[in-house]
């Protein structure tokens, strides 16, 4: 951030809105180009979610670290991303981050300190202690923001995990993306807590419910977190409220909602209010659409980069094998 | 016996509902099961035939769906859990090993566990590291836990309803690619015994052992030998445990040659099993070495082209059966 004492210059509210509208496109074309047949499998959408990622991984230093999901792609840009090799990544090329083994749900940007995305509901929470363990043994100041959503609150390695934490007293920040569904289960019957950051309690550790569709809200309580868990005072439960606005997968035909409620949320689009907020601080449209312009140009070489890249050989990939 | 053509996931949902008509113990617990249908939409529709009391959607929680199947069938009921991926039934298998499997010896037989873990298994749909696991062999290794793994739509059904009248825990593998599969399944209500492999195709020449997707594969492969007069025979051994020694020794008994396909990784994997039980009980009647084809030694790559050749395909079967027959 261009202030030092944390708070946030008009530069940085700009750079939260491009990686957010960055996120969005990368999101829609990659729908896109699934629906063309040139991604094949399947992923997991992270539209509407936008301002979770940005807003957290903005109040985070660019050595500490963060695990991701299976809804991972925002939280790649997010952390700084190469969006060249994430699509070919998409594309299972061998010069996407994973070199096309991975794909959407395993990509990972050790460099950049994400450490990675996962298939596995809850994995990245155990995953997420231990490198703050990690942290915290080598005495590195760094910290360890661990995404995960609504469904992985309720697995055992959840609870174990942020026990584990709370009483070794980790540099890590529990950051629950609550988009309101577990694939198909509603977080009304899937928890009998209004919100799920009263779980905290149980744990002896802060936990907070904010509204995840704002950047600036998520950026400022993230940043209390990370602050408390660089000054050795242990980990914060963060519920984020957002929504999912695609399925959850390629295959899913959205039986468990209705159109309204989609809608309703859509109404809450987390890029449009910071795009209304920055209005308000006086940005011009002109610069805005700029912003936008450059993101889809970037988007699209992203594109040819990947569409050109080779393919992977199974000889390189059984060169990855040990045993 | 009227038939008609179904899938093999309606094949499924058909043995549940049947059973759940006819024993208000059955019932059905897993994730997203109820108004999704399953991940695969397996469940699709019973959730409004039989209410959210017998079809019961879960949180994320493997630990609590199989433990929770266990305590249920401790109880007297035949809960048949679904566990998304069969890459996630490591996360609930503590309670499949360390319990279901175990209860009944360990309680001196003063308890039973009847109940059904099924689960999508296999790659080839793109699905990489997390989503494309045969672990089956694993669950082959607990004494105390019956495996099946049926090949077409009639064993699917047949299965299913044995498994789910069965006393004790038993893992139902079911491949993600076997789903949309169609075939031939009687009107009427049948069921199929647990541990009874079938002969899917007779043949003089060669045995060729194995089960879920490979036998589609492997019968694709047989018409092509056919043709360069290699006459297979198929065996489709359904269960893993209790394993069908009768029928693969009558068999070998007859053609003298053995090859076992299956899509984990060759090393350590059931294939194994078969082959030094062929070698130990059968070594007089070979005229050639007992062969694995398995997949590759590699976590499911990503990559399509890479996903294929990692697995036994029509191609690999074809090939390896030549170099046994000469």
């Amino acid at each position: 951030m261009r202030g030092d004492d944390g708070v946030l210059a008009l530069e940085d509210k700009l750079e939260m809105y491009r990686k957010m509208y960055l996120i969005r496109v990368f999101e829609e074309r990659a729908e896109e180009l699934y629906m063309e047949g040139k991604i094949w499998g399947t992923f997991h959408l992270y539209v509407g979610e936008e301002a979770v990622a940005v807003g957290a991984c903005s109040a985070l230093r660019t050595d500490d670290y963060i695990t991701s999901t299976h809804r991972g792609h925002g939280h790649c840009i997010a952390k700084g991303a190469d969006i060249k090799r994430m699509m070919a990544e998409l594309l299972a090329k061998d010069t996407g981050y994973c070199r096309g083994l991975g794909g959407s749900m395993h990509i990972a940007d050790v460099e950049k300190g994400n450490l990675g995305a996962t298939g596995i509901v809850g994995s990245g929470i155990p995953i997420a202690t231990g490198a703050a363990l990690g942290c915290k043994l080598q005495k590195n100041d760094k910290v360890v923001l661990c995404f995960f959503g609504d469904g992985a609150a309720n697995t055992g390695a959840f609870h174990e995990s942020v026990n584990m934490a709370a009483i070794f007293r980790l540099p890590v920040v529990f950051v629950c993306e609550n988009n309101m569904y577990a694939m198909s289960f509603s977080v009304k019957k899937a928890f009998a807590l209004p919100d799920i950051a009263e779980r905290a309690k149980g744990y002896g550790i802060p936990g907070v419910s904010i509204d995840g569709n704002n950047v600036l809200e998520v950026y400022e309580t993230t940043k209390v977190a990370v602050e408390r868990a660089r000054q050795g005072e242990g980990p914060t439960f963060i519920e984020a409220r957002t929504y999912r606005w695609k399925g959850h997968s390629k295959s899913d035909r959205q039986a468990y909602r209705t159109k309204e409620e989609v809608r309703e949320w859509m109404n809450r689009d987390p890029i449009k209010f910071l795009e209304k907020y920055l209005r308000e601080e006086k940005v011009k449209d002109e610069e805005l659409e700029n912003i936008k312009k450059q993101v889809e140009r970037e988007i699209e070489e992203a594109i040819e980069f990947a569409l050109k890249s080779p393919e992977p050989t199974l000889e390189e990939a059984r060169r990855l094998v040990y045993a | 016996m009227p038939s008609r053509e179904i899938t093999y996931a309606e094949a499924l949902r058909e043995a549940m509902r049947e059973e759940m008509k006819k024993d208000s113990q059955v019932f059905l617990l897993g994730e997203d099961i109820g108004v999704y249908g399953g991940a695969f939409g397996v469940t699709q529709g019973l959730i409004e035939e039989f209410g959210p009391e017998r079809v019961i959607d879960t949180p994320i929680s493997e630990i609590a769906i199989i433990g929770g199947a266990v305590g249920a069938a401790l109880v007297g009921m035949r809960p048949v859990a679904e566990i998304m991926f069969f890459d996630f039934m490591t996360i609930g298998s503590d309670q499949l090993v360390n319990q279901a499997a175990k209860i009944r010896f360990m309680f001196g037989g003063k308890a039973k566990v009847p109940m059904v873990v099924r689960s999508p298994a296999g790659s080839g749909t793109g699905a990489a590291g997390h989503h494309s696991g045969s672990l089956e062999s694993w669950f082959t290794h607990i004494p105390g836990l019956k495996v099946v793994a049926p090949s077409t739509p009639y064993d699917a059904k047949g299965l299913l309803k044995s498994a789910i009248r069965d006393d004790n825990p038993l893992v139902f593998v079911e491949h993600k690619l076997l789903y949309k599969t169609k075939g031939q399944v009687p009107e009427e209500e049948y069921y199929i015994p647990i541990g009874k492999a079938d002969v899917k195709k007779e043949g003089k020449d060669i045995t060729v052992i194995g089960y879920s997707i490979m036998i589609p594969r492997v019968l694709e492969a047989s018409q092509i030998l056919a043709g360069e007069g290699i006459d297979v025979e198929v065996i489709d051994i359904r269960s893993l445990r209790p394993l069908d020694t009768e029928t693969i020794a009558s068999s070998v008994k007859k053609t003298n040659r053995v090859i076992v396909v299956y899509e984990p990784p060759r090393f350590g994997g059931f294939g194994a099993e078969i082959s030094s039980w062929v070698g130990e009980e059968l070594f007089d009647y070979l005229d050639a070495p007992v062969v694995r084809l398995g997949g590759e030694e590699m976590p499911p790559p990503y990559n399509p082209n890479l996903e294929r050749k990692i697995v036994p395909q029509v191609e690999d079967i074809v090939r390896e059966i030549k170099k046994l027959v000469r």
